[in-house]
């Protein structure tokens, strides 16, 4: 008689430990693989799955190996049919001669590939990043609650009570339970009637009709203890509030399209607007753009025409700030929507509408909006010239006083591709201290 | 009639219970014991989940194993193999102890319980308890309670040094693990309690015996030839650290200059697990031979008893053929020679010369060929052979022709491969020793040795690769490995390749040139 020892029942996940600190050292690896990927790629691309091969420097696991590419080897195979000694057999191709030992069995732990979702990319992608401000005051009071229709409950008020499933509970419980139903109740009291009417048949007759009576009798007491609707049958519908968090944003994007942008600067502006919707698309359920182009005059466009078409004019920023103010009124009231709003532009600014842009910043669509994000677009020349410092556009200039008032407002030149992603991190990167507003 | 056969059966249909098993268990050793006279182990028997079969598998088949990454890998591997059913899992897992742990799996039927506790209870035991490789080289009482030190000590060196710190020891160490084995000079045995004691006592010892004035002492200054003094002292610390050696992960753990004492005795652990598996990596084909022919014989008899339906009968048919199915080299499957296919047929073959020998059986083999003694014959084979041994001496002609085996030998630089040997008769002798040789761990694995280090100089580590038969290494690994040697060591480290026939340097290459 051996030893038996039933295992099964032991803790499972014996190697979780082991499968957690892999897959910790895979995900170093596989970030640093992902950004590699993103910085060489396009950044519209980051938005799709991406296959990765096992990172080879995190999990790899060297040891001295033989060159499959070098010396003499024998190898005994069996199922010869046909050669004689001497016979030469080609090669099948570049890997290593004879097509035996391990060939088919060594190497497939290497092909081991992921293959990356498009939401575990976006989260390598993003890990440290945070909205921010991301707090909005309604959101963190989590606001509204809906009733969500959630199954059935033995108890609850009597007008949710489920008259199908009630019925039906009761319905079987009293077939399981054998209660008489009221034909056959019928049916004795009438035999009882007939055998009454015919009174004279005798003893015989007087016997039947009691036994009967009694039955009935039995019947009648059985049907009063097995109620017709008991509360145990008695099904509610059950409801379950749930929390309706403000989980739609809004996102505004403000371009200026006069001559003065580029195909250059256009490009760079769209991969900015990709980013910030990419990021907002994570945080929220649901997410409108609105697409303002602005020339002297601003107008709410779709897509394409916002990124493809040309128009010429002057270049008056506060149209387009007044045209997102109308939108806003009109069809996304602050208390419900969480309003985000990036403006790319040249800098360019008709004389003296800075001002009134800043004005109309400050008193309202500052205090409307949970971000707003300003780029400056500028050619690579004046990246040396500009890079730090506070000279420069109007536009600029009259949006450092909003910077430095509001902690929601971010803005940065940016010249080639390549700033975008600093930029990006730059604006996302966690608040320091977070301001309430009021 | 119909029914008293019946009611001899041990078990009836696919299900089992702990009844059933035991039942059928004590038949088969009945049968292993008085009939194969088999010597064994205690067994133990543990019925495990599919998942855990996968930890199993991932932890080297070890019950207690210490946690390190690459086992996470192998995990999720085997996992994402199993899920997609590309590959199906191991009906059992044993284990070289003392008791012997055999693990089955809950999901098996009946019949392949039977099957399994034949040949795994009954045929690795027997040849775990019986082989010399075994005997000599691990210790089956020591084991499990040698990884629980294990296990701890790494966790508690995690603890204390932190993770991290454990890990790059650790996987230095594992890239070294087929470095890690004495193949010819026999490792000394171990137990846990003594072990731990070893290591304070060896922590304590080298606190005591620090002293500073040895660093004081004049050097000799005599009058001899600078060349001959080098070449004395070279000699000189050679022979003080027992070079050439051919266990790194040894000469590392004893020699190595930077290693804290606790993570020498990291490298050690990896060494003494490196160590176990050994042998049985040299009786692949014996192993798992031996116990396919015991649980095909006892099965076998089970049935001629009446003591297995023949429904069951044909499963475990069906799974044994399965197990010993052998392609051809030119089949898509052809996965190697099958240790299993192999194995079986040698042993089978045995006992076929031992009781109905041919003429050409009685030529080769005179000293078995009908004896009768298969048992015998068989029981000493599973004593005293490894693969090499075993293949050099018993594969036979008629095992050769029924195989169809051929000898291939493929040289890298042509674009051809030319067939040597054939089954025939001027053959059967060059076809036998080529397949040993394939099967000499030894022979076939790189042959790596330290050969030099000056510990008062730069302390530069020279490795030597004696390469046989213009086999190089893959460059990538062993660049990447040589790192990790360097890790370990602490200063730089040079590899050169050395054929072993003409002593030609083949190449060379050395950390120090390395930017990384």
């Amino acid at each position: 008689m051996p030893n038996f020892i039933d295992r099964r029942l032991n803790p499972k996940d014996k190697s979780l430990g082991n499968r957690r600190r892999f897959l910790k050292r895979a995900r170093e690896e596989l970030k640093r693989t992902i950004k590699e990927q993103i910085k060489a790629g396009k950044i519209a691309d980051v938005d799709a799955e991406h296959r990765v091969p096992m990172p080879e420097r995190g999990v790899s696991e060297p040891s001295f190996q033989p060159s499959p590419n070098s010396g003499e080897r024998q190898y005994i195979l069996p199922g010869n049919h046909e050669f004689s000694p001497g016979d030469r057999i080609p090669k099948p191709s570049a890997r290593g001669g004879a097509s035996g030992s391990g060939a088919g069995t060594g190497e497939s732990e290497d092909d081991f590939q992921f293959v990356l979702s498009r939401d575990e990319v976006l989260d390598l992608f993003f890990e440290d990043l945070e909205l921010p401000d991301m707090v909005k005051l309604n959101l963190k009071e989590s606001v509204a609650f809906k009733r969500r229709r959630a199954g059935f409950a033995t108890s609850g008020s009597p007008t949710n009570i489920n008259v199908g499933r009630t019925m039906r509970n009761s319905y079987g419980r009293r077939i399981a339970l054998r209660r008489p139903r009221r034909a056959e109740l019928a049916a004795i009291s009438e035999e009882i009637a007939k055998l009454e009417a015919e009174q004279n048949a005798g003893r015989i007759h007087q016997k039947r009709i009691e036994a009967l009576r009694q039955e009935l009798d039995k019947l009648e007491r059985r049907r009063r203890r097995i109620a017709y609707v008991d509360p145990v049958d008695i099904r509610f519908n059950r409801f379950e509030p749930e929390p309706l968090p403000n989980a739609s944003a809004v996102m505004f994007c403000l371009m200026d399209v006069s001559a003065s942008m580029g195909e250059r600067e256009k490009d760079l502006a769209k991969r900015f607007f990709v980013l910030l919707h990419l990021f907002l698309k994570r945080r929220y359920e649901r997410i409108d753009i609105v697409f303002i182009r602005h020339t002297d005059e601003a107008g709410e466009v779709d897509e394409n025409t916002f990124f493809y078409s040309k128009q010429s004019g002057g270049t008056v920023v506060s149209t387009a700030l007044e045209e997102m103010l109308r939108i806003i009124e009109e069809r996304y009231p602050a208390r419900e929507w969480n309003i985000y709003a990036a403006q790319a532009s040249d800098g360019e600014n008709s004389a003296g509408d800075s001002d009134l842009c800043v004005s109309l910043l400050h008193r309202q669509v500052m205090r409307l909006c949970q971000y707003y994000a300003y780029v400056e677009i500028i050619d690579e020349r004046e990246t040396e010239i500009f890079g730090t410092t506070d000279n420069g556009t109007s536009l600029w200039r009259a949006y450092r006083t909003v910077d430095s008032e509001w902690s929601n407002f971010q803005m940065t030149r940016i010249a080639r591709p390549s700033d975008i992603y600093p930029v990006f991190r730059k604006l996302f990167a966690r608040q320091p201290t977070m301001q309430l507003r009021n | 009639m119909a029914k008293g056969a019946a009611s001899n059966l041990l078990f009836h249909g696919s299900d089992w219970n702990f009844e059933t098993l035991s039942r059928t268990y004590d038949a088969i050793e009945t049968i292993a014991n008085d009939e194969l006279q088999l010597d064994v182990y205690p067994n133990q028997l543990e019925i495990i989940s599919s998942e855990q079969m996968l930890d199993a598998y991932s932890s080297v088949g070890m019950p207690l194993m210490y946690q390190h990454w690459s086992f996470g890998k192998r995990f999720v591997f085997e996992e994402h193999l199993y899920r997609k059913g590309r590959r199906g899992l191991a009906y059992e897992l044993v284990i070289n102890s003392n008791p012997c742990i055999t693990y089955l799996m809950e999901e098996n039927t009946m019949a392949m319980q039977a099957l399994v506790t034949a040949h795994a209870a009954f045929g690795h035991n027997h040849f775990f308890k019986n082989n010399y490789l075994f005997q000599q080289w691990t210790d089956a009482s020591a084991i499990l309670s040698y990884m629980e030190f294990a296990k701890k000590y790494i966790t508690k060196c995690e603890e204390r040094y932190g993770t991290s710190e454990v890990e790059v020891i650790l996987d230095s160490a594992h890239a070294l693990m087929d470095q890690g084995v004495f193949r010819y000079r026999r490792p000394p045995r171990l137990s846990s309690e003594k072990e731990r004691e070893r290591a304070r006592e060896r922590l304590e010892y080298e606190e005591q015996t620090y002293s500073d004035l040895w660093r004081t002492l004049p050097h000799s200054a005599d009058g001899e030839s600078t060349k001959e003094a080098a070449e004395r002292d070279a000699s000189e610390r050679k022979k003080a650290l027992n070079l050439p050696e051919e266990n790194l992960l040894y000469f590392l753990e004893k020699t190595s200059l930077i290693l804290e004492p606790w993570q020498r005795e990291l490298l050690r652990i990896v060494r003494v697990i490196a160590q176990y598996f050994y042998p049985q990596r040299q009786t692949k084909v014996m192993n798992e031979g031996c116990a396919t022919f015991v649980h095909y014989t006892i099965m076998n008899r089970l049935f001629d008893q009446g003591r297995i339906s023949e429904g069951a009968m044909l499963e475990i048919l069906h799974s044994h053929s399965n197990v010993v199915f052998q392609p051809s080299f030119d089949d898509p499957r052809f996965p190697g020679i099958n240790p299993y296919a192999l194995g079986f047929a040698m042993m089978q073959d045995i006992q076929r010369i031992c009781t109905d020998p041919t003429p050409e059986d009685r030529d080769w083999f005179p000293e078995i060929a009908g004896s009768g003694k298969w048992r015998e014959t068989l029981i000493d084979a599973w004593a005293n052979h490894r693969d090499e041994s075993f293949i050099l001496q018993y594969l036979s002609p008629a095992l050769i022709r029924k195989f169809r085996l051929f000898l291939l030998t493929d040289e890298a630089g042509d674009n051809y491969c030319e067939v040597g040997s054939i089954h025939n008769e001027r053959g059967y002798e060059t076809i036998r020793t080529a397949l040993a040789r394939n099967y000499d761990v030894a022979a076939n694995q790189s042959d790596i040795q330290v050969v030099d280090v000056d510990l008062l100089g730069d302390r530069h580590l020279r490795l030597q690769h004696n390469v046989k038969n213009g086999i190089l290494l893959d460059e990538a690994s062993r660049d990447a490995t040589l790192r990790h040697v360097r890790h370990l060591w602490g200063y730089d480290v040079s590899l050169a390749g050395i054929d072993a026939e003409t002593d030609d340097v083949l190449y060379e290459c050395s950390t120090a040139l390395d930017p990384d």
